[in-house]
């Protein structure tokens, strides 16, 4: 390496990032923790709320509920209030595109300020996060990965106050039986609607439980998953075989799919 | 980042957050230069942020629009590193940058750190003469360009162009020597 390489290699190593304190410190004392934005969402406007810990409270916008009316559900919550601004912080936008459009490949880690919420609560919206747009789960399957297989009532009641909804993907959580369960947001209707926004085939996830399926595997691999997880709209009709439970699948020799890690409801109605 | 300048000037609430996390690092970076001690740098650049905001607040739309983020910022922390230098000391900031790291360090700890590449570059840089050190810092640890660094130091464009290339040859002869140095004490050890 020549002299001027090595020198502006050697300068260059000097650089340090800016502590991560720097940028909230800067906000607080200016007093410009919590903005919303009001942005279009799959079945109308919504507003979205968020603060240094990430995106606070998301609520549809319309006609019975204007910014006032969401200015003062936040100060509400918060006991704070909040500034209206025209775009959101590009890091908030990345999220909103990823989350609520899918015009980009969701990341790993998502900035939601969930710390106001109990502990399970918030085990269960952070395992929501993890469903994948254009599927979905049943309320047993949040409760056994959560660790609290018999819980499937308190993961309702968690999931219905989701204080973030299409970014928090509540809508994505169905009944075991295949209806499609209530829905904080607007009621099953409007549930209905947006996991239609986001490309799933509702009748075809009512039908199958009607019919006793409640699992798809394939006979190649002898893999079996929930009716709407990626693997199982792989398999081809002619490979394509049907389960009413994880004990039916198990006997005929198949094991659950990692991906979406199917398990039974503990009860008959869940 | 390019159209960063007309989001502040039509929302500044909405887009102060991107010019700050796409900033901090520069700014952060130029006050550590001054002050030379992580924390009070921090302060220094919180500072700089929050100063920076006011101003934005105040400025007719027109000149946010026309402003350079990179080069307005490190002017605004490098003035007010400059401050809190001369508040802390009573002798010149920059002087006092070269006197605390030119500090002589021998013996068998100090040979390691000599070694140590990070320590020796530091080092090196600070005992260039004021003018020449941070010219070069700002240039190559910094990476402002030649037109930032002017508008950063608001001196004609020759002249800190000539003051990265004196130091960056003073910074050179002092790395040679130093390597000269380092040969002859395994020599003699």
């Amino acid at each position: 390496m020549n002299d001027s390489r090595l020198i502006a290699s050697g300068l260059r190593n000097l650089r340090r990032p800016a502590p991560p304190s720097l940028a909230p410190r800067v906000f607080e004392q200016l007093g410009l923790t919590d903005a919303y934005v009001e942005v279009e969402g799959p079945i109308g406007p919504l507003f979205v709320a968020f603060g240094l810990r990430g995106i606070s409270l998301v609520e549809r916008a319309g006609p019975g509920h204007d910014a006032g009316d969401f200015e003062e559900q936040f100060r509400a919550t918060f006991g704070r209030p909040v500034r209206r601004v025209a775009r959101a912080p590009q890091l908030i936008e990345r999220v909103i595109e990823a989350r609520v459009w899918g015009h980009r490949r969701p990341d790993k880690s998502v900035p939601v300020d969930l710390h106001q919420l109990p502990e399970f609560e918030q085990q269960v919206l952070r395992k929501v996060l993890e469903i994948p747009r254009g599927e979905v789960r049943p309320y047993a399957w949040v409760a056994a990965e959560v660790g609290r297989p018999l819980a499937v009532r308190a993961v309702g009641n968690a999931v219905a106050r989701n204080p973030i909804p299409f970014v928090i993907p509540c809508h994505r959580v169905v009944r075991s039986d295949g209806r499609i369960g209530q829905y904080g947001a607007g009621g099953p209707q409007a549930k209905r609607a947006v996991l239609e926004a986001e490309g799933m085939d509702t009748d075809e996830m009512e039908r199958l439980p009607a019919k006793g399926v409640r699992f798809i595997g394939s006979d190649t691999t002898h893999i079996y998953c929930y009716p709407s997880c990626r693997n199982a709209r792989r398999v081809t009709p002619a490979h394509r075989v049907t389960f009413r439970s994880t004990d039916d699948s198990r006997h005929a020799g198949y094991r659950p799919c990692h991906v979406c890690r199917p398990v039974d409801a503990p009860f008959r109605a869940a | 980042m390019d159209e960063l300048p007309a989001r502040l000037a039509s929302d500044l609430d909405g887009s102060f957050e991107d010019l700050v996390r796409g900033h901090q690092d520069l700014v952060f970076g130029v006050a550590l230069r001054v002050v030379r001690d992580s924390g009070r740098a921090e302060d220094v650049a919180q500072e700089a942020f929050v100063r920076a905001y006011r101003a934005l607040k105040k400025y007719p739309r027109q000149r946010i629009r026309e402003l350079r983020p990179r080069p307005w910022l490190a002017r605004i922390a490098i003035n007010l590193a400059r401050n809190d230098v001369r508040r802390v000391r009573s002798y010149d900031d920059l002087a006092a940058v070269g006197d605390r790291a030119a500090a002589p360090n021998e013996g068998p700890a100090g040979l390691a750190e000599r070694r140590d590449e990070r320590n020796m570059w530091s080092r090196l840089l600070a005992e260039l003469p004021p003018r020449y050190g941070l010219a070069v810092a700002l240039r190559h640890v910094d990476g402002l360009s030649y037109d930032e660094l002017s508008q950063t130091l608001d001196r004609p464009l020759g002249s800190v162009k000539s003051d990265v290339h004196r130091g960056v040859a003073l910074l050179r002869a002092a790395y040679d020597a130093e390597q000269r140095r380092i040969a002859e004490t395994e020599a003699a050890s």
